[in-house]
């Protein structure tokens, strides 16, 4: 593991510079998930709509609270969001296509099944329908977009496990008795892990994306600030030249998505066994 | 003969997805969503009244006959009236699918010539300078929000520089051509950094196929390799990936149109989730999941015809 850290790091600075990012966006959002920082966003700490000062670096919204600390707040929403989402797409997503894959039969014709006609749904009505019919919050927010992501994750897991099944080490494996348990997990998972660790990075941010789009339908988070609510609340500010919500909501999205797209880049490179020689 | 089986295969494997397509709204609308009699009769409905509503809508029927309506509407394109609006669906989404092509289309066109053009670029000269300047500006271009795209073209494009007018639509050919400009122009934005690196990761795919060797060892010149073979083979999966997001240009784009007041269907649903108006939703939801199957199964069927290596065992 050590060895793969050392190797993945080689001669990328933006990789380094990348993962940076991400560590420093997930300590704040530990910071402020245990109240340390940005706890008293909802104070007031200036007038409404101050621009950038000393005082208030990054502005202050209509109700003069510090931009700089509902952005904290909102990365606290965009990190738990893409964590949560990830990880029960993730979950379902392997476990159904190593199930499908490897047993196949009426059980891989119902999991396509399923999720073919989830597919055929646009994920765009199927989010609505999900977070409409459930109750508005972030809760709905984390099954809406996990029950769209899980899809194609299940979709790439399966093909690879077909794949692999047939290969001569799940044969010999089968020689000397393995059940099937022991063949699921300890011999096809570590050779399709690859491709859930890729999909994790690539839904995380597909997440934080798709939370803008849900809280500007007004389907997101509903107690505490979001970079979709605070990008949405400048709808109406940036037409009286208020644009710092805006412009530093945008900055703080922009630079966890690219360094997400980064690392799941060189993830893909590294662990794809299908690139790595070439 | 082998086709024609699986072409008669692919198209009966339809009938199961859309089977489940219609069971998934059905559950989604009918049952989970609940009882929408007092939301639209307000609190003080009596008893009589709300029977009355739940039977004008059909929601006293047994289960089986709910989700009978679903499957029949599919085909009969009778999704009853509007809640919100009490106009006949099918003639909203009628008007609302013609105003949102008038955008779609040409974005979708403009993008996906724009896309093909930059990703053959950039995977001719992969590895070198100018493909990974390419793919960064990709990558840069897919990590801003779509909201932030929009907030800032209207504001900087249409307020301040006065290019394009800030929003509203014209109806009828060359009225509507100003108002989408702008639309079109952030939609190629939003989709081409995704497309092109999907069709230049398609592109290399082949590179590396024995077929290139084999002409590289005949010593044929690597553009000659590049635009007549790798090429060609490259073009199946991103047309059939062109033709597989066909099916949604209708829904045109929520947010931009929202935003710079455009009629579409986008609109109109975002209309019905301000109005909680589920037969809006339900319509649009089983109409599109429809096409979509449908075309669904052309591209796997023109998959199996266009490329001849697939073998059908």
């Amino acid at each position: 593991m050590r060895n793969l850290e050392l190797k993945i790091f080689h001669n990328n600075k933006i990789l380094v510079l990348a993962t940076l990012i991400l560590s420093i966006f997930f300590v704040v959002a530990i910071l402020s998930y245990s109240g340390i920082i940005a706890s008293n966003w909802y104070q007031q700490v200036g007038g409404s709509y101050d621009s950038p000062n000393i005082k208030n670096i990054f502005g202050t919204d209509i109700f003069g609270r510090s931009v700089l600390a509902k952005l904290i707040k909102g990365t606290e929403t965009a990190i738990s969001i893409g964590f949560v989402v990830s990880s029960i797409a993730i979950i379902i997503g392997l476990s159904l296509g190593l199930i499908s894959g490897y047993f196949g039969g009426i059980i891989d014709e119902f999991i396509v099944w399923l999720y073919t006609t989830i597919a055929s749904i646009p994920n765009i009505i199927l989010l609505i329908a999900f977070t409409f019919i459930l109750e508005k919050g972030i809760m709905s927010v984390y099954i809406a977009l996990a029950m769209t992501r899980w899809v194609e994750i299940c979709r790439l897991i399966r093909a690879e496990v077909i794949k692999q099944k047939s290969k001569d080490y799940i044969q010999a494996s089968i020689a000397i008795g393995a059940s099937h348990f022991r063949r699921i997990f300890y011999h096809i998972l570590p050779n399709v892990i690859h491709i859930a660790i890729i999909q994790f990075s690539l839904v995380f941010q597909v997440s934080i994306k798709s939370e803008v789009i849900l809280s500007y339908l007004g389907l997101g988070e509903q107690n505490q600030p979001s970079w979709g609510l605070m990008i949405n609340d400048a709808k109406v500010e940036i037409i009286r030249g208020v644009w710092w919500q805006l412009v530093f909501a945008t900055i703080a999205m922009f630079l966890i998505v690219l360094s997400f797209n980064i690392v799941s880049d060189a993830l893909r490179d590294f662990l794809d066994p299908k690139l790595r020689n070439k | 003969m082998n086709i024609i089986v699986y072409i008669i295969k692919r198209i009966l494997y339809a009938i199961p997805v859309f089977f489940g397509v219609s069971f998934l709204i059905f559950i989604m609308f009918n049952i989970v969503a609940g009882d929408p009699t007092i939301m639209l009769l307000g609190k003080y409905a009596t008893a009589k009244q709300m029977a009355d509503l739940r039977h004008y809508l059909g929601l006293d029927k047994a289960w089986y006959l709910q989700y009978f309506d679903i499957l029949k509407s599919a085909f009969t394109f009778n999704f009853g009236h509007s809640w919100a609006t009490k106009q006949l669906i099918s003639e909203m989404i009628k008007s609302g699918a013609k105003v949102s092509l008038t955008l779609s289309l040409p974005s979708f066109i403009i993008s996906s010539i724009i896309s093909l053009i930059i990703s053959m670029i950039s995977a001719f000269y992969r590895g070198k300078w100018i493909d990974k300047f390419l793919v960064l500006i990709c990558v840069i271009m897919m990590s801003i929000s779509a909201l932030s795209y929009i907030l800032f073209g209207q504001w900087i494009l249409a307020y301040k520089f006065g290019l394009f007018p800030i929003e509203g639509y014209e109806y009828g050919f060359p009225f509507f051509i100003p108002y989408i400009i702008l639309p079109c122009i952030i939609w190629i934005i939003l989709s081409t950094g995704s497309d092109i690196r999907f069709y230049r990761t398609i592109i290399l795919d082949e590179l590396y196929q024995d077929y290139v060797r084999t002409a590289r060892a005949k010593g044929l010149s690597e553009t000659m390799i590049f635009c007549k073979h790798i090429l060609k083979n490259a073009m199946i999966p991103i047309i059939t990936n062109l033709i597989i997001q066909i099916p949604f240009l209708i829904l045109g784009f929520l947010l931009i149109e929202n935003f710079f007041g455009i009629p579409g269907l986008g609109s109109i649903i975002l209309d019905a989730i301000n109005n909680s108006d589920f037969p809006v939703i339900k319509a649009i939801t089983i109409l599109t999941a429809s096409v979509y199957i449908v075309f669904n199964a052309i591209t796997d069927i023109l998959y199996v015809i266009l490329d001849p290596r697939i073998n059908l065992k």
